[in-house]
Parts: C-alpha cells; sequence; structure tokens
C-alpha cells in the first residue's frame, strides 16, 4: 500500500540523518582513491602517452615535409642551372662544329681551287709544249718538202 | 500480489545497529553492489591497456575523455588535474547510483524493512556528496592560494562579504537537495505510476527517470567542478 510517512516519525522518515552520512563520506573518499589508482591514472597514461606520440609524431611529420620542400627548390634550381648549362653546351657545340665545318670547306675549297690551277697551268704548259712542237715539226715537214721540191727541179 | 509489487515504503529504512550508531542499511547495500559492479568494469576495461585502445578501454578512454573535458573546463588549465579523480568519482558515483536505482527492478528484493533503492535518494548520501564538495573547494582555495584566498570574499567589492557567506551555506544545500530530490521524485513518480497503472503507462517516465538521472549526474559533477574553479581562481 502506499505508506507516505515523510515526517514525524520517531524512526525513519525521509530527513533521518544518522552515521550514514559520515560512512557515506568515508566511502567516497576511499572510492576516489580507488578509482584513482585503478582507473584515472592508467588510463590517464595511456591516453596523455598516445597524445603526445601522436603530437610528436605530427611535429616530425611537419619537419620532414619541410625539409622535402626545402630538397624540392634547391632540386629545381639545380636542375634548371643543369638545363641551362646542357643549352650553353649544346649551342657551344653547334657554334664549334659550325666553324670546324667552315673550316673545312674553305679548306677543302681551296685545295681544289688550288689543283685546279695546278693542272689548269699543267694542260697550258702541255699545250703550248705540244704546239711548239707541232709547229717545228710543220716547219721541219715544209722544209723537206721546199728541199724536195727544189731538189727535184 | 502486484499491489504487494508495486507497493510504496517512503522513510522507511533497514536499520542497522552498530554499537550506539544506527545506519540506513538499504544505501550501503545498494551502493556496495553498483560501486562493486563499477569497480569490476574498470578493471575489466583496464586489464590489459594497449595503445591502440579495443572495446572496453575505448569506452574507458571516451569516459576518462569526458571527465577531463569537464574538469579542465571548469576548474582551468592550471590546477584540473588535482581534482580530476575527485570529479569523476563524484560523476561515476551519482551517475551510476542513479542509473542502478533507475535500472535495476530492486523491488524484487525484499527487506524486511525499506526497500533497496538510488543510493541517492537517500538524504545522507547527497548532504556527504555536498559537504565533500564544500570541504574540497575550501581545501582546494587554502591550498592554492592560502590567505589570500579569502579574498575571494570581498571581490570585487566588501559589500559581496555577507552574500558570499551566505553561498558556502547554500552550495551544500542546494547541492544535496536537488540531487536528492530529484532522484526521489523520479522514484517516487515512477512507483505511483505502476502502482496506479502497472503497464506500458510507466515506460515514458522512467525513460524520463533515466534522463534527469543522467543529467543530475553531469550536474552534481559540473557544479563541484566549478565551485574547486571559482576557488582557485586568480582575481586581478
Amino acid at each position: 500500500m502506499l505508506a507516505f510517512n515523510f515526517f514525524g516519525a520517531t524512526e525513519g522518515g525521509l530527513f533521518d540523518i544518522n552515521a550514514t552520512l559520515p560512512l557515506m563520506a568515508i566511502q567516497v573518499v576511499a572510492l576516489t582513491y580507488i578509482l584513482n589508482s585503478l582507473f584515472f591514472k592508467p588510463v590517464g597514461n595511456v591516453v596523455e602517452k598516445r597524445e603526445k606520440f601522436v603530437s610528436n609524431n605530427i611535429i616530425e611529420a611537419k619537419n620532414k615535409l619541410s625539409e622535402v620542400k626545402k630538397l624540392e627548390a634547391d632540386l629545381l634550381t639545380q636542375l634548371q642551372s643543369a638545363r641551362t648549362e646542357a643549352q650553353r653546351i649544346v649551342s657551344e657545340a653547334e657554334d664549334e662544329s659550325d666553324k670546324l665545318f667552315k673550316e673545312a670547306l674553305e679548306l677543302a675549297s681551296n685545295e681544289a681551287n688550288a689543283s685546279k690551277e695546278k693542272a689548269r697551268l699543267e694542260i697550258e704548259s702541255q699545250t703550248s709544249a705540244a704546239r711548239d712542237q707541232l709547229s717545228q715539226q710543220a716547219d721541219d715537214l715544209s722544209e723537206l718538202i721546199v728541199n724536195r721540191l727544189i731538189l727535184e727541179k | 500480489m502486484l499491489t504487494n509489487f508495486a507497493a510504496l515504503e517512503v522513510g522507511q529504512h533497514l536499520y542497522w545497529q552498530i554499537g550506539n550508531i544506527r545506519l540506513h542499511g538499504q544505501v550501503f547495500l545498494t551502493s556496495w553492489i553498483l560501486l562493486g559492479a563499477l569497480l569490476v568494469f574498470i578493471s575489466l576495461g583496464t586489464k590489459k591497456m594497449e595503445n591502440d585502445p579495443k572495446g572496453l578501454q575505448n569506452l574507458l578512454e571516451f569516459l576518462w575523455d569526458y571527465i577531463r573535458d569537464l574538469a579542465r573546463t571548469q576548474i582551468g588549465e592550471k590546477v584540473y588535474r588535482d581534482w580530476m579523480p575527485f570529479i569523476g568519482t563524484l560523476f561515476l558515483f551519482v551517475f551510476v547510483s542513479n542509473w542502478g536505482g533507475a535500472l535495476i527492478p530492486w523491488r524484487l528484493i525484499k527487506l524486511p524493512s525499506g526497500e533497496l533503492g538510488a543510493p541517492t535518494a537517500d538524504i545522507n548520501t547527497t548532504i556527504a556528496l555536498a559537504l565533500l564538495v564544500s570541504l574540497s573547494y575550501f581545501y582546494a582555495g587554502l591550498s592554492n592560494k592560502g590567505w589570500r584566498y579569502f579574498e575571494y570574499y570581498v571581490h570585487p567589492t566588501p559589500i559581496m562579504l555577507p552574500f558570499k557567506i551566505l553561498e558556502d551555506f547554500t552550495k551544500p544545500l542546494s547541492l544535496s537537495f536537488r540531487l536528492f530530490g530529484n532522484i526521489l521524485a523520479d522514484e517516487l513518480v515512477v512507483g505511483v505510476l505502476v502502482f496506479l497503472v502497472p503497464l506500458i503507462l510507466p515506460i515514458p517516465v522512467m525513460f524520463l527517470g533515466l534522463f534527469t538521472s543522467a543529467i543530475q549526474a553531469l550536474i552534481f559533477a559540473t557544479l563541484a567542478a566549478y565551485y574547486i574553479g571559482e576557488a582557485v581562481e586568480e582575481h586581478h
């Protein structure tokens, strides 16, 4: 049955304060120490260790990332200088080969001109020699003809 | 039989007599059962702590984080570490007591006098908790700031002195009666409804009771932390 007995009873009642109060307080204080050693300390250690681990890793990763970026920039400048160097070398080589080609061409054409000249001179001298010889022979022959005609008469 | 099952007994206790002192046995019985369950639960969860948490450890870490956030926001970065176990214990004790009282069908267990229920529905428990909070914030203030703690009573003007002194009495009073009243009222409402309409109707009220119970645990722990934070706060 509903038995409301709020106040007034010699024993009991809702506001019956007795030794339960201090004992409960002691129990809660004891529970605080028990939970501290059983729950708050071990879990806190694990969680804080992990938080430290994570933040350390993040810092390390950031450092590595900045290092990578620096290296990348370094590499880029190196690449650029290498590229300009290569271009320079290529153009130099081109100039050189151009020059060499021109020199060789000049040399070859000079030589060819010289030998051509030489051959022409030789041909000329031989032609004149042959012509001299031919006119000499013609002279001799005409003299012979003249002598024979004169002698036969 | 049903009326027996649903009968309400308010203000009756199972008395234990030890020498000259008298105790409310039902309060200790339920608190030992519930705290035993809590300790078993925590022991199981912290038995094998790993860096990569699984199962119960996950839950306990979430709880730990929740309590740390509560303590840190109320007490402040500087000293919250010292008070976190106390705040956490208050929260866990009140929460486990409230929910244990609401969820476990204690009335199935017959006692010669009184009945089992939430330990927080007994005024002795809530006053004990509230007085511990009072002692804690005095201790926190005095140990952190020495005699300068009493500057708090005349801050920002000496006109505040009587009100601040009054507050030292109203704080434990409101803490204890808020918790006691809410939990007892919840038990009474559920009890009366079960007595009047045993089926279905009490269920939403029971859910409301669970909600109230959780909220009360949070309120108690938050206020305790706030009082401690107020005591250690530096005025400039």
